[in-house]
């Protein structure tokens, strides 16, 4: 099929193997071996997208992972991903792939209308623009905005691949592979360290890839690649990995890589993860990231067509592509004219060379001659002409004067242009290092090493191939020393040719048109121009970190490296101070776009987070049960029997605990227990309650606060024996209880003869509670005498349950008789079944933790985390009995001193009971002493817990009002959007006032 | 990510395998009840916050659980000294001239 860009022979692509891919539904045809950018190249596309804001035609300008206008999506198993750079895509048979930020097509965009009316679109047109009138901002311009914004479309499914992990550890890294990164991996490998070489690319070899005029040992360079990527595979030492981006170097030599696994095959074993996360700790980094041609800032430089150098060579020479039948070189660089003598090899017609040097070397001018090209010395471009494709570029002679004099037009289909090179620096600046400036190279280039990294080659500003591999070599080998201690000696290839490019230029170019009608692109994925840079500084923006913000240059997914020295060096001129005095703004993570799939991992669905279950769980299912989550648990929530829904399930379960008996599932809660000859006197000082006179076989209720003086958690705690105490956590507190008891046990307290053990999962746990409690546990325990006499309210006593050993707790959260059965956690499921037999017996329920939450809200007990807040304090609680008043210290005394904390106005702990019985307040409601307060006017509080209460046939509420308690009886308001809702300020306490019904 | 050494595992490990329990050397007062509200105000919230060479705890919680103290230039992430809990604050000054901070 034809492919009428395809060079006769030449280039790395399998010309035996052809393969088929759409673009926009075109059927084209390629080689394995081709990018898409390349492919489509040599089928003469040039078009590839519309560009961000002016939806101008754009084509491809690069060959690598910096390509800013080569965005696209591309089909696979049903769905679409979006934004992918063409000159990394690699082409399989049957790709699809689709042009983006187009309507109807990419030929003929709508969009395209933003270019004529670009006047009104200028930098920081967001501010000035969309300002009037204030009610349009939501209506009209939010949503057009949103609707224009953005390249590509979003996927419509969930992301149906999977992503894997892997954990590394080598002596030395090494980030690139082109002659300075297969140096040093060699040199280190050598020695016997651990080496890992990465390279974002498919292929190993970098720029060498790409040359045709130079040798290694005598060798074609790609021949060197080749025979030094099968010497490395051999080492058992080395771990090669291609198509694997270093995207981040964190702190301590992490350095993260994102490994491309599957994505360039047609049908990967489904077994393998499209990509790899490698988490990397190295002992020393080598960076051989190299440099990336810099474009020139000249009008009209985005037409499609128009493109970098050495992405033209690298077309040409690895892909076997010629980008043109006619191609202008337009450069400030050396580098360029080995592009133009490799085209015209290859017989495509240079019509020019164009060097905006007066003077550039005499060895290249003799050999353009020789091979018939035109050279123009002291000549820029200053515009290109064509619609979708370049057609001829204006030329423009530099005079003395610095003015541009017109130099006529040559007809071409393409225009290679090169302003020079810029040291690919994001990894050393991401590792903390702060860049210098190098005059004389005129570019920024890496310091001082903060971490243990060295920069090597094209990325420290060092060019030629000897002198690069020569550098590589002694970066590989101090890395190796660095890390291991060791050296080696071995033969060190020797290369000819591949000589170091001169020349560059930075900013924009003078011309002769009129400065207010054309454009000269800087960012092109951002649509910025050299006059917003200008306009920017003009508007008063004098921090490069603000002309960043305010025209977006250097904000694309390529973080500026095309970008950002011409909008520099343009900042720098409009702000009459020096580069160096401008700065440069920070490189960060990740050094290219990475998916949030290599981040998620497999942290996603049923993994995203680890699920808890108690050993009812099964039961609490097949019984029809409906869960809640709290915190990682599975907690049953209610169990509706046969049409009933929540509220009818709820008050039916609080109504049989109330009048025969409930049971519940306890489990969750946290258990921690506390050892040793101090153990008392441990909890003493942790919890404001007093712990030393409790008797052996008794509970108490314990509060914990943190020092400054705020209720953190609370629960029950039982004393076992003088030395041992099981202590109770809230559920979602068990985790930051234990930690602070661990805290000031080991830090503050270490004199301490206490153990404290986390027995949360050792235990499960059955809350029978009702009047007939007893009678249902009666008939499984034995050891221990359940009389009220023997076993009061606010007992523990070690016994078995059917035979299995037991703690039994005789306590409550409902107000009502009960028990809670700590058995061993294997036990736990023999434990339910026999007790949800039991209770079934006696015309009980199994409740779940809505109805323990109203049973306990009638009651007035608090739940930690809900009715408080952080801000809290006992006193605000109404739990001032709960401090041991006699206590020389507890966490949280000192704090409960503090002036805030005994100040009259504090929010405290009421109940409410609305007007109408029937009127439920919503959590969370604000309350005021105003029916209808005036706007702007401060809550006095608010609702923290509210319920339909079964028992009182009425709704209730808990809240927190400034100086509540010395507020019962008054009427207050909780306004809400459908009128203000008058509500009684009351104790906390509904139901069972006197607690008559725990001493039964 | 951190590379941290517990002196109490006398291993490096990463830093998921710790908690970072803030400033260290802030000793909660022997007797509460005898100081002012300003210092038990101090003892609570204030932190020296600095930028350069500091102590701070941090606690095995993956490991062993045992919390140790470290120094650490907050510029830079390095770590220049581990130690156990109870040990006293080395000489910071001296530390950071000792690594060129």
């Amino acid at each position: 099929m034809s492919q009428p860009f395809r060079t006769e022979k030449g280039g790395r692509i399998d010309r035996a193997e052809q393969l088929t891919f759409t673009f926009d539904g075109e059927e084209l045809h390629g080689h394995k071996g081709d990018t898409l950018a390349s492919a489509l190249l040599a089928n003469g596309i040039h078009l590839v997208g519309r560009s961000f804001k002016y939806h101008r035609p754009r084509g491809i300008v690069t060959a690598g992972s910096e390509e800013p206008n080569a965005l696209v999506g591309i089909y696979r198993n049903g769905d679409q991903t979006p934004n992918l750079r063409a000159t990394q895509v690699e082409l399989y048979q049957d790709l699809q792939a689709i042009s983006q930020n187009r309507f109807p097509s990419l030929g003929f965009d709508v969009g395209a209308v933003n270019d004529l009316l670009s006047p009104l679109f200028p930098a920081g047109f967001y501010y000035k623009t969309f300002m009037w009138p204030k009610s349009f901002w939501d209506r009209v311009y939010e949503p057009i905005i949103r609707s224009a914004a953005g390249l590509g479309r979003p996927p419509k499914n969930p992301d149906h691949d999977y992503y894997g992990n892997q954990y590394a550890h080598c002596d030395v890294l090494v980030v690139g592979s082109g002659p300075a990164g297969l140096a040093a991996t060699l040199a280190a490998a050598e020695t016997g360290a651990r080496v890992i070489l990465c390279d974002e690319q498919a292929e190993f070899g970098g720029s060498l890839l790409s040359v045709a005029s130079a040798s290694i040992d005598g060798k074609d360079p790609s021949i060197w690649v080749s025979e030094t990527i099968q010497k490395l595979s051999a080492m058992a030492n080395v771990t090669l990995l291609p198509r694997t981006t270093a995207f981040g170097y964190f702190a301590h030599n992490f350095i993260a890589l994102a490994e491309r696994v599957t994505e360039h095959l047609k049908d990967p074993d489904p077994k393998l993860p499209r990509e790899r996360l490698w988490q990397v700790r190295a002992r020393e980094v080598v960076i051989a990231a190299g440099a990336i041609e810099r474009p020139m800032a000249f009008p009209e430089n985005d037409r499609p067509g128009v493109m970098l150098a050495e992405a033209g060579r690298t077309y040409l020479n690895r892909y076997g592509v010629k980008v043109g039948h006619k191609v202008l070189v337009a450069t400030a660089c050396d580098t360029a004219w080995q592009a133009a003598f490799d085209l015209a090899d290859h017989g495509v017609e240079v019509v020019a060379i164009a060097d905006i040097r007066e003077t550039p070397p005499d060895n290249l001018i003799s050999i353009a001659k020789a091979r018939g090209i035109r050279v123009e010395a002291g000549c820029v471009v200053t515009g290109t002409l064509g619609r979708k494709r370049v057609k001829a570029a204006l030329l423009g002679r530099l005079m003395t004067s610095g003015q541009v004099a017109s130099g006529g037009q040559v007809e071409c289909d393409a225009l290679l242009m090169s302003a020079g090179w810029t040291p690919t620096v994001s990894l050393y600046s991401q590792s903390r290092g702060k860049v210098v400036w190098d005059a004389e190279k005129g570019a920024y280039v890496p310091g001082k090493p903060v971490q243990k990294e060295r920069s090597t080659g094209a990325s420290k500003g060092l060019y030629g191939l000897q002198a690069t591999l020569e550098d590589g070599y002694a970066a590989g080998e101090e890395a190796a020393r660095a890390a291991t201690g060791k050296t080696a000696t071995f033969t060190r290839a020797t290369a000819s040719g591949g000589e170091a490019g001169n020349g560059g230029t930075l900013g924009a170019l003078p011309h002769d048109r009129d400065a207010s009608r054309v454009k000269a692109f800087v960012d092109y994925q951002n649509d910025v121009t050299a006059k917003d840079v200008k306009l920017a500084v003009r508007e008063g923006m004098h921090s490069i970190e603000h002309i960043k913000r305010y025209t977006t240059t250097g904000m694309a997914t390529d973080q500026g490296r095309l970008s950002n020295m011409n909008a520099l060096q343009i900042a720098s001129g409009s702000l009459e101070r020096p580069m160096p005095e401008v700065g440069l703004t920070t490189f960060r993570q990740p050094y290219t776009p990475t998916t949030f799939g290599l981040f998620a991992g497999v942290a996603r669905g049923d993994f995203f987070d680890p699920v808890r279950k108690t050993p009812s769980h099964d039961w609490v299912v097949g019984n029809g049960g409906v869960f809640e989550d709290v915190s990682q648990w599975k907690r049953a929530w209610y169990f509706p029997k046969t049409g009933e829904d929540m509220h009818a399930a709820v008050a039916r379960e609080c109504k049989t605990v109330r009048e025969s008996v409930g049971l519940f599932d306890a489990s969750t809660l946290g258990k921690i227990e506390v050892v040793g000859p101090d153990a008392a006197e441990f909890l003493e000082r942790m919890y404001t309650n007093p712990w030393k006179k409790l008797a052996p076989g008794r509970c108490r209720y314990g509060l914990l606060l943190n020092d400054a003086g705020f209720i953190t958690d609370d629960g029950v705690i039982g004393r076992l024996a003088e030395d041992r105490f099981h202590v109770t956590t809230t559920t979602g507190g068990a985790p930051s209880v234990f930690a602070t008891m661990e805290d000031y046990l080991q830090t503050e307290w270490p004199d301490l003869d206490v153990w404290i053990t986390s027995t949360t999962e050792q235990y499960a746990v059955a809350a029978v509670q009702g009047p007939k409690a007893r009678e249902v546990i009666a008939p499984f325990i034995e050891g221990v005498d359940l009389s009220a006499e023997a076993l009061p309210h606010m007992s523990v006593k070690e016994a078995t349950f059917c035979g299995v050993p037991c703690r039994l707790f005789r306590i409550s959260f409902t107000g009502e008789l009960g028990f809670e059965i700590n058995v061993p956690r294997r036990h736990g499921r023999m434990l339910w079944e026999t007790l949800a037999a039991e209770i079934e017996k006696h015309g009980g329920t199994p409740y779940g933790t809505e109805s323990m939450h109203v049973l306990r809200a009638e009651k007035g007990y608090i739940i930690v985390g809900q009715d408080t807040d952080g801000t809290v304090t006992p006193h605000d609680a109404g739990m001032s009995w709960a401090i041991g008043k006699k206590k020389f210290d507890f966490v949280g005394k000192r704090g409960l001193e503090r002036p805030d904390l005994i100040a009259e106005n504090r929010k405290q702990f009421v109940g409410l009971l609305t007007k109408d019985p029937k009127v439920k307040l919503e959590e969370g409601a604000q309350i005021t002493t105003a029916e209808t307060p005036a706007t702007g006017t401060p809550a006095e509080g608010h609702v923290t817990s509210s319920y339909y209460s079964p028992a009182l046939d009425r709704t209730i509420a808990l809240a927190v009002v400034k100086n509540g308690h010395a507020l019962e009886g008054q009427t207050l308001y909780v306004p809400m959007p459908d009128g203000s809702i008058p509500v009684e300020v009351t104790g906390t306490v509904f139901y069972d006032k006197e607690g008559a019904r725990l001493n039964v | 990510m951190l590379l941290i050494y517990c002196p109490y595992c006398q291993v490096k490990r990463a830093e998921t395998e710790f908690h970072c329990g803030g400033e260290a050397h802030i000793a909660r007062p022997s007797d509460p009840s005898k100081t002012t509200d300003e210092d038990w105000v101090d003892f609570l919230y204030t932190r020296s916050n600095i930028k350069g060479v500091y102590a701070e705890r941090w606690r095995h919680i993956h490991g062993c659980g045992r919390f140790f103290n470290a120094v650490r230039d907050t510029v830079s992430d390095d770590f220049l000294k581990f130690y156990k809990a109870g040990e006293p604050m080395p000489d910071l000054n001296a530390l950071a001239a000792e690594a060129g901070k």
